[in-house]
């Protein structure tokens, strides 16, 4: 009987070269993921073709919730002191003064969402316990008594001279008094222009920004 | 398994009478546990990792004022007045909405509807345009699109009633972007258009029987 000789072949694959993509793309993921910041409240933001970045520094920031309660926020990562003068000065307008040890509790972005009569015991608060209290939100709804606009009118008078941008960002299940209640309060400070947070979105296929964006690429 | 083969690990001596064989160690390392965590990680950082950051739109509203020479005027021919009720109710009527015609201008529509609605109005007001040089003049020197005159007339009108979703509202302004409608507003709805809008969608809390029955 002729033997039929059948090669041996090792069962063992060289796994370098795979090992070798699944480390760059390990790395790729470290470099690219941004943590997000932790958020006391989590907002789910809409969607539009808009492209700008959202600005970091030189800006405040009001935020509605799923329940429609209204926070601030002030965006000054470089300069946390200009956020504790905007605190200041806006619980001084409304006479209720806070102390220098309870504004040092704050932090450029954190978000504040109690009325002024309770947020020298809410900055006050150590941080771990921050996260858990549940804000009432500022009160906005009162037209003649929006709170909200004694924060604007601090913040102006802090920033004056300096760009300020208004960023607004709503959840999606919000409703609309409270968005109208936040733009009459920054109308009363003659502030026209604001910017709303969304997330990004391309332009729906065949429209006309659609054929624009297109077009321009070429 | 994955492994580091690094040669054969010897070097080439020769093996001589006198010469003392050295243990023979293996330089193969095993790298199955350190795959495993690659792994892992790559896992866990596909699961936290946030790719798109938020983006902001503008939005520009009128300064509020009570001199009626500084009022925007709208030509109703060319206005499209678009309301926001509860549910993502979408309801719309074009140019003017009087007692005799309420019944056949005012429409109901959806997010997803109200572009061709949108489009097909500012196709309408575009071809009604006539050439107007002085509009035309004025772009040009702005340093914007002449051609953006051709819907001079064009109007959108944006009411939300109080029901209305957040979502809703910044879809429909999305949707301006979308549509490169040069002039929109966000206002108050009038309180007949409020009646009307309640007499279609009802002032009760969502329908629910009504849903299941469409399906």
């Amino acid at each position: 009987m002729p033997k039929v000789n059948i090669a041996k072949k090792s069962t063992d694959t060289d796994m370098t070269p795979f090992v070798d993509i699944a480390f760059l793309i390990l790395s790729f993921f470290i470099m690219a993921t941004k943590f997000k910041p932790a958020e006391a409240v989590p907002i789910q933001t809409p969607n539009s073709v808009s492209s700008q970045k959202l600005p970091e520094n030189d800006a405040v920031m009001i935020s509605i919730d799923k329940d429609d309660k209204v926070y601030f926020s002030i965006m000054a990562q470089k300069d946390p002191q200009l956020a504790r003068d905007i605190i200041k000065a806006a619980a001084q307008a409304r006479n209720i003064p806070v102390t220098d040890a309870q504004t040092a509790g704050y932090f450029p972005g954190d978000m504040i969402g109690v009325p002024f009569n309770k947020l020298g015991a809410f900055l006050a608060l150590p941080a771990d316990q921050k996260k858990t209290y549940v804000q009432e939100g500022i009160p906005v709804k009162d037209s003649a008594n929006n709170e909200l606009y004694y924060w604007i009118a601090a913040t102006r008078s802090v920033f004056a001279g300096k760009p300020l941008k208004y960023l607004i960002k709503g959840d999606n299940v919000s409703k609309y008094p409270a968005f109208k209640a936040i733009i009459d309060a920054l109308k009363k400070n003659d502030e026209q222009k604001y910017n709303l947070v969304t997330m990004p979105e391309g332009a729906p296929t065949g429209t006309e920004l659609w054929v624009e964006r297109n077009s321009s690429k070429k | 398994m994955a492994s580091l083969d690094s040669g054969d690990g010897g070097g080439g001596h020769k093996k001589g009478p006198g010469v003392k064989k050295a243990k023979k160690l293996s330089t193969r390392v095993d790298m199955t546990p350190m795959v495993d965590l690659g792994f892992l990680l790559i896992t866990f950082f596909i699961f936290t990792s946030t790719m798109s950051s938020p983006t902001t739109m503008d939005l520009n509203m009128p300064k509020d004022t009570d001199k009626k020479e500084e009022e925007t005027k709208v030509k109703m021919s060319g206005a499209l007045t678009i309301m926001v009720g509860r549910d993502n109710n979408i309801f719309y009527y074009e140019g003017e909405l009087t007692n005799e015609n309420a019944s056949q201008a005012f429409k109901s529509s959806t997010i997803k509807d109200i572009r061709d609605v949108i489009i097909k109005k500012k196709k309408e007001v575009e071809s009604r345009y006539v050439p107007d040089a002085a509009c035309e003049a004025k772009a040009k020197a702005d340093g914007k699109d002449p051609n953006d005159c051709r819907q001079k007339d064009f109007f959108v009108l944006i009411k939300p009633t109080d029901e209305a979703n957040y979502k809703d509202v910044i879809d429909l302004l999305d949707e301006m972007t979308i549509n490169k409608v040069a002039r929109y507003a966000l206002l108050e709805p009038f309180d007949t258009e409020k009646e009307l809008i309640n007499a279609t969608q009802g002032t009760a809390p969502a329908a629910a029987p009504a849903a299941p029955a469409a399906k």
